[in-house]
């Protein structure tokens, strides 16, 4: 078996989030008409830590909603049995908003692509920025990240797994480890 | 949790109690969608689904078609009045016809039991019981327990009556398989010729002391006196059964402070239910009506997204 690679410890990944709050506030300068919607579950994690950010460094608050895409995704009659659907709180107007979507790792962008569609179901938002803690490369749709943690080149078998403490109950790092062969 | 295997919703009396948690954790998620000002998913985009009632139905048959609808499935309704059936075909050869047509789903209502297990050994499509005979109606209990959760937070440990025809109800049958296995202490109440000889054995107990049902219960589960089912003499009068079984504001005075007072609907007000208490403050009638759909998205997405 491959050993498994620490790419991003926990002070790699505090910065990375840090440096994209500045870059979300930077880009849409200042807060006004911002909204943060993060992809269940570690997307989730992260929104709720770039909305801390930002709140420290503007000093007021913004919306945060939670998505979850099982709905809509494109394999659903292609996987053996349905995954578990959990609930999506997105308890704001998003009509006119800017919305910054946030995922832990952007592979092919299949769940982006189902993320928008069931965005789009809630309304019309002014725009949609996507930020995401790890790029891995290897896109199926035309999708791209305006914010990106940190830009790994993987192999199609490997895999990236984002280990937050909310979620995982263990100090926040990111691995990349050989996919076992059936 | 683990997924779901069933090709078809029968009963609760053969689910296990994982499944039946995982119908309500899933129906959960489903009911945001519904407050949704697009209120539509395309989880089932390019499924069929068919109802098929061969007995009447106003709610059970609304909710599954939104449901349906809502997961983006496309639905049509057949009934008995205005089918083949009416011409003497049998319910198994009308099934089987509809599924050569392609569709993945039956939802069956009919008046004899067993009807949805005979559809379901014989078909390949998934088949949801929406109510046989006095059998069962899965997702009517379910849909039950979803707003008992919701509204007290557990059903576990839970003391909930069910009040009124036990003999002829599916309903009460769906929810004592449902509810006792979740882990409630269920006491059913009713006049002693509408008490199915040992319905003990389901693990309730039974009474027809309303007085003392009321006054150690966290929930009422009123049900229709069903008036087309009354020609046999169970009950001496309506007066009577009213003034003996019937809930009104006065004997909930005795009841505790936070009781819910659910109804599958449809109520005969001043009957089994007065009207102040029907449309009164413990009243969660519908809620349940709301749930029902959550719980039937829920269904149709287990049994169908994967399929």
């Amino acid at each position: 078996m491959a050993k498994p690679m620490k790419i991003m410890d926990k002070d790699n990944i505090r910065r990375a989030i840090v440096r994209i709050s500045h870059e979300v506030l930077e880009k849409n300068k200042g807060i006004e008409n911002l909204c943060i919607v993060g992809i269940r579950t570690r997307g989730v994690i992260i929104a709720e830590r770039i909305y801390k950010y930002i709140q420290q460094i503007e000093g007021t608050e913004i919306p945060v909603g939670i998505l979850d895409i099982t709905l809509y995704r494109d394999d659903l009659t292609l996987i053996a049995t349905q995954p578990l659907v959990r609930e999506t709180q997105i308890n704001f107007d998003i009509n006119g908003k800017k919305i910054i979507l946030v995922d832990d790792v952007l592979f092919t962008g299949r769940t982006i692509r189902a993320a928008l569609d069931a965005l789009i179901d809630f309304g019309r938002p002014a725009s949609i920025q996507l930020a995401v803690l790890i790029d891995r490369g290897h896109r199926e749709l035309p999708i791209r990240a305006e914010y990106v943690g940190k830009n790994i080149p993987t192999a199609l078998e490997e895999n990236v797994k984002v280990i937050l403490e909310e979620s995982d109950n263990q100090e926040d790092q990111v691995i990349v480890k050989k996919r076992e062969s059936k | 949790m683990s997924g779901w295997s069933r090709k078809d919703l029968l009963d609760l009396q053969t689910l296990s109690q994982q499944e039946i948690d995982l119908i309500l954790e899933t129906a959960k998620s489903f009911k945001e969608v519904s407050t949704r000002e697009v209120k539509k998913v395309p989880a089932l985009r390019g499924k069929t689904v068919v109802s098929l009632f061969i007995e009447n139905s106003t709610r059970t048959r609304a909710s599954f078609e939104l449901a349906a609808k809502r997961l983006s499935a496309d639905i049509i309704n057949i009934s008995a009045g205005g089918s083949s059936i009416s011409k003497g075909e049998t319910v198994l050869d009308t099934a089987r016809n509809i599924e050569a047509m392609n569709v993945d789903a039956i939802i069956v209502r009919h008046s004899s039991a067993g009807v949805p297990n005979q559809l379901a050994q014989n078909l390949k499509a998934s088949i949801i019981n929406a109510g046989d005979g006095c059998r069962e109606h899965p997702t009517q209990a379910l849909l039950d327990m979803f707003t008992i959760k919701e509204k007290l937070g557990k059903i576990e440990g839970l003391r909930v009556a069910i009040i009124g025809d036990i003999l002829h109800s599916r309903v009460a049958r769906s929810n004592i398989w449902g509810l006792t296995k979740l882990g409630a202490r269920v006491t059913v109440c009713g006049p002693s010729t509408l008490m199915p000889v040992g319905i003990e054995k389901m693990g309730v107990q039974t009474t027809s002391d309303l007085g003392h049902v009321i006054k150690e219960s966290d929930v009422l589960m009123v049900l229709r006196i069903q008036l087309e089912r009354q020609r046999d003499n169970f009950l001496p009068s309506l007066r009577e059964y009213a003034k003996q079984f019937g809930i009104n504001k006065e004997k909930l005075n005795q009841a505790k402070k936070n009781v819910l007072i659910m109804h599958p609907g449809p109520t005969n007000r001043g009957l089994e239910l007065s009207a102040d208490v029907a449309d009164g403050e413990y009243s969660v009638i519908l809620d349940q009506v709301t749930n029902g759909v959550a719980i039937r998205m829920a269904v149709l997405y287990l049994l169908l997204a994967s399929a």
